[in-house]
């Protein structure tokens, strides 16, 4: 069963749902693991590297696995089940794979003035998402709303990865899509 | 220069002024303009001068509590031996509120100066600039400006050559508004969920890492370099009301409104030349309804109460709401308020960090009694009970998100009682056409 596409991609690459053996991110001597140790040398507690850690991973791997939450204890001496918890608290690490493309519309209150629903609407109809949070079964696209993405002014942004996109109505959607690359 | 439009003949760009400008971007860039004068001065100058000098100009801190920065400085015991801390923070997430996120892309050393002073002025020689983690053109410039300001021995071992120490960091968040409340930031820097402290203890007795800690705003520490090349007179006297509201604010204007952005005026302006000339006034065949003035957790003001305030601490709470963090969301006639609060309910609702009971539960089932009521099933019990409700959500909890939750929706219902009982009696449905 693959819940995503197998291709990792530049910038904001996700990973396959892959079945195999987990393979560590901070191996000893690799890049990451250097960049870990340097990370660290920035906080009195070894700990406070662990938001850091997991954007490594998730840059790296596209989500945040068990076995990844196993891994980063491990690096920063807590448990597992002490990583879970704060993998858990924040909305932006995925505990699934999801899309190629992560597209978040936000729709707090000033974005559903500018009509921000509608957006949504029309992603999810252009990317053949039945629903969201759900991956288009080509697995190019998840779309979620979003809470307030801290450019109202510019509404509706919508971020698609790490990029945002700003002033977004319906009718811009399909070339945004379209402008997307693989 | 003003973004992302020509600035007002009527602003007064202090903060604003190089924004849109790519070469005040640069190290050199900003130096050219005048940058880091005053970081080279404050640090041959003692840390008590500074916070004076800080003190004078009535500085209040632009995230939203509007506590005198001075002041704030001064609780940090600069002899305790103990290493000490300064976050700054830039987890704008405030709905309504895009001023940090401009300054942290157009002005990255004017924030990494003022973040420097301020450390400086503290006694630490380590500071944190947190910012959230969907942010990541503001993280990209940021880390950017900071390298070639390590580089070049601005900051760091040694800065400036005048053999103190301050080294500064991007700490990025992963999605999560209550990060933005000074404990919980503070947690989540120290790889913890991000869930408020009990206070006390206050964080400038033990704050990050169980150390002397201050927070300060992104607007807040960025206005720091102009109060010391400039002075604490000329700072007080960009003010055009009360003495206790003093210097430029950015204001971030969104909702239905013909320009939408950010503006710098003084403190004092009138809310009603700000709207209608500022601003542009509503849009084609609108009227303004009501409007949010200080990012979401603010009571809400019709717009009558609206056109009689002078924009400053004072002034906002003369009419029953708050300056806040100057973020102004405009409703027009076109939008059904109660829609409007239910969605910001469900804001609340999302990023509750469940530690508290009435925060948990109060923000959940006010959501779902407003969309009840939205869905033209409501009663009139049901506002009973949401007023009710917002008795328990505030003051009574460890941080204040769920005070933030009811104050807008107790007083918009208040306000715009009318809109929800149509909904209950049947009267009108919530469809609205946006913009039509």
């Amino acid at each position: 069963m693959s819940h995503g596409p197998s291709a990792p991609s530049q910038g904001g690459g996700h990973a396959a749902h892959d079945h195999g053996p987990y393979v560590p991110v901070f191996t000893p001597g690799s890049a990451r693991a250097n960049e870990l140790a340097k990370l660290m040398r920035r906080y009195p507690e070894k700990r406070a590297a662990l938001l850091p850690a997991l954007w490594m991973v998730q840059q790296d791997r596209g989500w945040i696995s068990e076995a990844a939450m196993q891994e980063v204890g491990e690096q920063l001496g807590c448990t597992a089940a002490y990583v879970k918890g704060v993998v858990t608290f924040y909305t932006m690490y995925h505990q699934h794979p999801v899309g190629q493309h992560f597209i978040q519309v936000c729709t707090t209150s000033p974005c559903l003035c500018a009509g921000a629903d509608k957006v949504v609407e029309a992603f999810l109809e252009h990317t053949g998402c039945k629903e969201l949070g759900l991956t288009s079964p080509d697995g190019k696209y998840t779309v979620i709303e979003v809470e307030c993405l801290g450019a109202c002014g510019f509404a509706t942004p919508v971020q698609i990865n790490e990029d945002y996109v700003e002033n977004v109505t319906p009718e811009k959607v399909p070339a945004i899509l379209a402008g997307l690359k693989d | 220069m003003g973004y992302p439009h020509q600035s007002h003949p009527r602003e007064t760009p202090v903060l604003s002024k190089h924004f849109g400008d790519l070469e005040a971007k640069t190290l050199e860039g900003w130096k050219a303009r005048g940058g880091y004068k005053a970081l080279a001065q404050a640090l041959h100058s003692t840390p008590t001068a500074i916070q004076d000098v800080v003190k004078a100009s009535g500085l209040r801190g632009r995230g939203g509590a509007g506590f005198p920065t001075g002041l704030k400085w001064s609780f940090m015991k600069l002899d305790d031996g103990k290493p000490h801390y300064l976050c700054c923070n830039a987890d704008e997430s405030e709905p309504g509120t895009f001023k940090d996120r401009e300054i942290m892309r157009w002005t990255p050393h004017a924030l990494i100066e003022g973040v420097a002073i301020g450390a400086y002025a503290i006694g630490a020689e380590t500071a944190y600039i947190y910012i959230r983690g969907e942010f990541t053109e503001p993280i990209r410039v940021m880390e950017a400006a900071l390298a070639e300001a390590r580089a070049a021995g601005v900051i760091g071992r040694n800065a400036m050559g005048s053999g103190k120490n301050i080294d500064v960091w991007v700490h990025t968040g992963a999605g999560a508004y209550i990060c933005g409340e000074e404990t919980a930031l503070m947690n989540s820097i120290e790889g913890k969920r991000g869930n408020p402290r009990i206070k006390p203890p206050f964080p400038a007795v033990a704050g990050l890492f169980g150390q002397p800690t201050t927070i300060n705003n992104v607007e807040t520490l960025a206005a720091v370099p102009h109060i010391l090349n400039n002075g604490a007179e000329w700072y007080k006297a960009m003010s055009l009301s009360s003495p206790k509201s003093t210097g430029s604010k950015l204001f971030s204007v969104c909702g239905n409104v013909a320009r939408p952005g950010n503006y710098e005026v003084v403190m004092g302006f009138p809310f009603k030349e700000f709207l209608y000339d500022l601003c542009g006034g509503p849009l084609p065949g609108r009227r303004f309804k009501a409007l949010i003035p200080g990012g979401s957790s603010v009571p809400v003001i019709t717009i009558e109460e609206a056109e009689a305030v002078l924009m400053d601490y004072e002034g906002f709470i003369a009419q029953g709401t708050m300056l806040g963090s100057g973020g102004v969301i405009i409703f027009d006639d076109a939008q059904s308020m109660p829609r409007q609060l239910a969605r910001l309910a469900r804001f609340y609702a999302h990023e509750s960090c469940a530690q508290c009971t009435q925060c948990r539960e109060g923000t959940a089932w006010m959501t779902k009694i407003l969309e009840r009521i939205v869905a033209g099933q409501g009663t009139f019990e049901d506002l009973d009970t949401i007023f009710d409700l917002a008795e328990s959500m505030t003051g009574k909890t460890i941080c204040v998100l769920s005070d933030s939750c009811a104050a807008p929706v107790t007083s918009g219902i208040k306000k715009f009682r009318g809109e929800f009982e149509a909904l209950i009696t049947g009267k009108r449905t919530a469809t609205v056409v946006v913009g039509g």
